[in-house]
């Protein structure tokens, strides 16, 4: 099946914004543009909007149908088992929170967390004050030297006291993906959870949950086509079953009395209060729209752009890439430091070219140590990216050379 | 447009890196960060009765942030330690784009072109930030 990005690109109301946008979109990592039907999903709801699992009156039964509706299609974009395994929060940091406070709250002193170098702060932070909290261990995964998380490592650093392995399933850095396999079959060995974090996989199609075998899995909307301020925690149901609330208060309960509370089963007990409702539907509509696209087609198409900007990156004297060489083991993401020259002040020039490129330390500062680096530069790719895209970069960072030397 | 924002005399400041370094045994001493961008700058004063005898920074930021911290080294020294306020609100009057804004303090005009670009304020100040911390730290001793 053929793709053409120019006609995705009709989906996508950014393109058509009479305000004339950047031309060349390349920060699809941080996020990325939204798609026309989940806009026009939220409008609806929010034009006749009413609560969701609350009233009775037909607005409310409305709601709470398209409520539902984006669980089961949040399930089906991730082959959960079941709607109920999927929980809307507000974004993947704080789906890691819910799991570092909720299953954290499980973990005694001396039980092990693994995460790795590689991971994003929304996947270090919260076990860090994990740490803090209940005395665990944290315990980091070593990288290679081209920044893939080192999978050789597991039968060291992972022990009988490991309860969590949690890692990126991409890294939003050097796009490399990581072999799961590996790390579920550690975990298993010694009983331990699986979780991924897949904010930057999730964009490039539909994820098997079943067949990565883990056992908590996490994304955000705003990444996925989909609006900002949502995001999902799928949990096997086995995995939730047993986990106390994360935050708490109305919605997410079974009974209360005035000294104490029982909790209702999961979805709800991890969705206090009045959730974002016009978020999740948009959301759901967004990962419908992806699901229909030729992924096949797609990821041919991003491969050739990947290639394409790796070639010519490659001409540029004094350009590190970081990240694996091999473009099939990793999603279209790319960052690269160029000797001399601050991130920003790249940035800065590329947007002069219609180019929005980000650049900083990525959240990602002890990956930037591994690399000895403070930040770098980062393109990443969506669907609806060109040749002109990618054109467009490389003749930008010719001239930002020119003029920051 | 960024054409004007690195201008020629904006790149030699920067590549001129004044006072770099660290002092010995400094009145006082900052250290600031950008949480927004992870630039940080480390400044070391000597101040002798009100008067900045000695200024070093030691930056790890951007073009601006640099050409920045090396103007602030390159004038700090000589003047008295209360300039560096009337130097910090020059700045972020002239950021603002409030005209004669940088007369009190030579060639912060360089850094007008830096006023339409609201993302940038923060390279350009945090260097003087960093040094009115350090003059507020030897006030407290």
């Amino acid at each position: 099946m053929s793709f053409d990005p120019l006609a995705l690109r009709r989906e996508f109301p950014f393109f058509a914004a009479a305000d004339k946008p950047p031309r060349h979109y390349l920060d699809n990592a941080a996020t990325s543009q939204i798609h026309g039907s989940a806009l026009a999903s939220m409008i609806d709801h929010e034009t006749r909007r009413a609560n969701v699992m609350r009233g009775n009156h037909a607005l409310a039964a409305r709601a709470t149908e398209a409520y539902a509706t984006a669980r089961q299609q949040s399930a089906r974009f991730l082959h959960a088992a079941s709607a109920d395994e999927i929980i809307f929060t507000a974004g993947a940091t704080t789906a890691l929170n819910l799991v570092a406070a909720a299953f954290g709250a499980t973990l005694s002193a001396g039980d092990e967390v693994v995460v790795s170098l590689a991971e994003h702060h929304s996947n270090l932070v919260p076990w860090q004050q994990l740490r803090q909290r209940r005395g665990i261990v944290l315990k980091f995964l070593p990288l290679t030297g081209d920044g893939r998380i080192d999978t050789n490592a597991l039968t060291d650093v992972v022990t009988p006291r490991c309860r969590l392995i949690a890692l990126t399933h991409c890294s939003n850095v050097t796009g490399a993906q990581t072999d799961v396999t590996a790390v579920t079959a550690a975990a298993r060995a010694v009983g331990a959870r699986v979780l991924l974090d897949g904010a930057q996989r999730a964009p490039h199609g539909p994820v098997d949950v079943a067949a990565l075998g883990v056992d908590f899995y996490v994304f955000s909307g705003h990444k996925c086509y989909g609006p900002g301020g949502i995001g999902v925690l799928w949990g096997r149901a086995e995995a939730l079953q047993g986990l106390p609330p994360f935050l708490t208060g109305g919605g997410m309960v079974g009974e209360v009395f005035p000294e104490h509370s029982a909790f209702a089963p999961p979805p709800r007990r991890f969705e206090a209060g009045t959730p974002p409702i016009a978020a999740a539907i948009g959301l759901g509509v967004a990962l419908t729209a992806l699901m229909d696209w030729p992924w096949p087609a797609i990821h041919d198409h991003q491969q050739a752009l990947l290639n394409r900007l790796l070639h010519g990156l490659a001409d540029i004297p004094g350009l590190c890439l970081l990240g694996p060489r091999d473009t099939a083991a990793r999603c279209p993401v790319v960052s690269f430091a160029i000797a001399d020259l601050h991130p920003h002040d790249i940035c800065q020039v590329l947007d002069d070219h219609g180019v929005a490129l980000r650049g900083g330390h990525l959240c990602a500062q002890p990956l930037m140590r591994h690399f000895g680096i403070d930040g770098a530069n980062r393109a990443s790719l969506a669907p609806y990216n060109t040749n002109d895209d990618i054109d467009a970069l490389l003749t930008g960072l010719d001239d930002a050379i020119r003029r920051l030397r | 447009m960024s054409q004007d924002l690195y201008h020629q005399a904006i790149k030699e400041l920067a590549q001129t890196a004044s006072g770099v370094g660290r002092l010995t045994s400094p009145t006082a001493s900052a250290r600031l960060d950008n949480a927004l961008c992870g630039d940080r700058v480390t400044v070391d004063l000597n101040i002798e009765q009100g008067r900045i005898t000695a200024l070093t920074e030691e930056t790890k930021g951007c073009l601006l942030c640099r050409a920045a911290a090396a103007l602030l080294a390159r004038q700090a020294p000589g003047r008295a330690a209360a300039d560096i306020a009337t130097a910090l609100t020059a700045l972020q009057a002239l950021l603002r784009g409030e005209a004669g804004a940088a007369a009190s303090w030579p060639d912060l005009s360089l850094f007008t072109p830096v006023s339409p670009h609201k993302s940038r304020h923060g390279c350009v100040l945090l260097p003087f930030q960093a040094a009115q911390r350090a003059v507020e730290a030897a006030d407290a001793r």
